[in-house]
């Protein structure tokens, strides 16, 4: 095992951040949190990272124990914290540097790891950081915490804020590093990036939901999902709310997320309702859960 | 037909030195829409939303928004739009009775119209409870959907939300867009600006800017089929790379 956490809590008075987390990264797995704002992945990094002593429980990473071993452990892992903590004032290159220089190491030692997210910055490596594009930070971080070459790599929310474009490119270089045998824990509060992981942990509120491979947490969704649409979302949504049958009622893009009650459900039954609610252009079609219809269900 | 645009757009540009930010965009919106303002970082769409909410002069072209014009009518279009962003909202050292109170006094309503206003929102929320805690000890979904009441006190015709929900869980970011769906009914016209795709797929319409440019402008349905894409994401993908 690459990363054990074992019934781990965390609190910050009277919060309590981490509340009895347990799970386990297997080696060269990309492993992904999945939860929103405040539901304790970054408590979780830092713990892992020995940047924070836990309250409760245990863990290890790359095997060495997180509070006996901390020295070896900041030594053996790379850690792309949630803000953007390098150097604003020193230049592309300098950054990298720096970072080998603290980790013993150069960048030509290493250089085989970076490689091809360096190229990408490099035409700016005398560019302050500060500088930087969005996108073009998240690639510098990335190039400094891999520096030492890890064993285990942390990437706490790499993408957020990102736009799409340098996203997707972002988890084109995770899947490559991952191939290179690293393992990799990485976080993010964006539901559908739950399917590039091989397993997913759901997280909210300092609680784990659910742990398995994305395929899985779909396929163990209780309920028929069904696409709802009609010409007044608003009127849409409080009708389906009204329904006397109605499990769950959520927005979805140009469509509603209903599940039903019951085992039998009869789609015309629910559109002669809406038809009765005076809604129009009533659409009612069987569809597929997503990650996010199957968090909702874990944290209703 | 005409009375019925909201936001109207001509050639609007704006260049800094010789690099042209906002280049030439137009477009309408209708009251009532739900009106997504796409673009990756550096597209120019912040640039174009402070134009239309009157804190920058553009270059060249023109904008009326709410019925006036954004580059001399300025101080009129403030008075008749709310703003909302997820990196500023509300005061977190002020309780949310003192921030309402606070805002609404800005937005120049009367006391007795504040009181009345504080009690409609405590009502429609459900914040008995909280009206007197510090926002800054709430989390994160209740913020964005006081703030969101906030930006609707003095009830704007329009309303511009900044990546209103990033962040936020998938339950509380659903009864946020149900508040957004509620004011769109009522008439309010509701124009989003975000870079994350799945904000789009709730609007009415979308525009995606490309380097300063409307390269697209929509119904999500018909852009995903002219894209031949499963999702919004998709559609930008495709569009933002060429």
């Amino acid at each position: 095992m690459s990363i054990v956490v074992d019934a781990i809590s965390k609190s910050y008075k009277s919060l309590k951040a981490l509340n009895n987390i347990s799970f386990d990264v297997k080696e060269g797995e990309l492993f992904g949190l999945i939860g929103p704002d405040g539901a304790g992945k970054t408590t979780l990094f830092r713990v892992l990272t020995t940047l924070l002593f836990a309250d409760e429980g245990k863990g290890t990473v790359a095997g060495l124990d997180l509070v006996k071993d901390y020295k070896i452990i900041r030594e053996s892992v790379g850690y792309m914290p949630g803000k953007f903590s390098l150097y604003q004032d020193l230049t592309v290159e300098e950054n990298l540097k720096f970072f080998a220089t603290i980790f013993g190491t150069t960048i030509e030692e290493n250089y085989e790891l970076i490689e091809d997210i360096y190229v990408q910055i490099e035409p700016f490596k005398n560019r302050r950081a500060g500088k930087l594009s969005g996108g073009m930070k998240q690639k510098l971080a990335l190039c400094c915490a891999l520096i030492h070459k890890p064993t285990v790599l942390f990437l706490d929310e790499p993408t957020t804020g990102v736009d799409p474009v340098s996203r997707k490119e972002f988890w084109e270089m995770i899947k490559r590093l991952q191939q290179k045998g690293i393992t990799i824990l990485v976080s993010t509060p964006y539901m559908d990036e739950a399917a590039l992981c091989d397993r997913i942990a759901l997280i909210q509120d300092g609680i784990i939901l659910q742990i398995d491979t994305p395929e899985a947490i779909i396929k163990h969704y209780p309920k028929s999902i069904y696409n709802v649409s009609a010409d007044n979302m608003y009127q849409l949504i409080q009708s389906l709310k009204a329904f006397e049958h109605s499990h769950s009622v959520y927005p979805f893009g140009e469509f509603v997320h209903y599940t039903d009650k019951r085992t039998a459900f009869n789609p015309d039954h629910l559109k002669r309702y809406l038809a009765k609610k005076l809604l129009s252009n009533i659409t009612v079609e069987i569809t597929e859960p997503t990650i996010e219809d199957a968090f909702m269900e874990l944290a209703k | 037909m005409e009375d019925n645009k909201v936001i109207e757009v001509k050639g609007l540009t704006k260049m800094f030195g010789d690099f042209t930010a906002v280049s030439a965009i137009t477009f309408d919106v209708k009251k009532g829409e739900i009106f997504g303002f796409l673009g990756a970082n550096g597209a120019g769409k912040t640039t174009a939303m402070k134009m239309l909410i009157g804190i920058s002069k553009p270059t060249a072209g023109e904008a009326k928004v709410a019925g006036f014009d954004v580059a001399s009518q300025a101080e009129d279009i403030k008075k008749n739009i709310g703003y909302m962003s997820q990196k500023f909202a509300l005061y977190d050292d002020l309780t949310v009775r003192e921030n309402i109170t606070f805002f609404g006094g800005i937005y120049g309503l009367t006391r007795a119209r504040i009181k009345e206003k504080t009690s409609e929102l405590v009502q429609e929320l459900g914040l008995q409870d909280l009206t007197d805690k510090l926002v800054g000890s709430l989390p994160l979904g209740w913020k964005q959907k006081i703030s969101f009441s906030v930006s609707l006190l003095h009830e704007p015709k329009i309303v511009f939300l900044d990546e209103p929900t990033g962040g936020v869980d998938p339950i509380t970011r659903r009864q946020f867009w149900e508040m957004i769906y509620k004011s769109a009914s009522k008439g309010t016209t509701i124009f989003v600006t975000t870079h994350y795709m799945d904000e789009a797929e709730y609007c009415d319409r979308v525009s995606i800017m490309v380097n300063g440019k409307i390269e697209a402008l929509d119904t999500p349905k018909k852009m995903k089929e002219q894209y031949k894409a499963e999702t919004m994401n998709d559609v930008f993908l495709k569009l933002a790379r060429g």
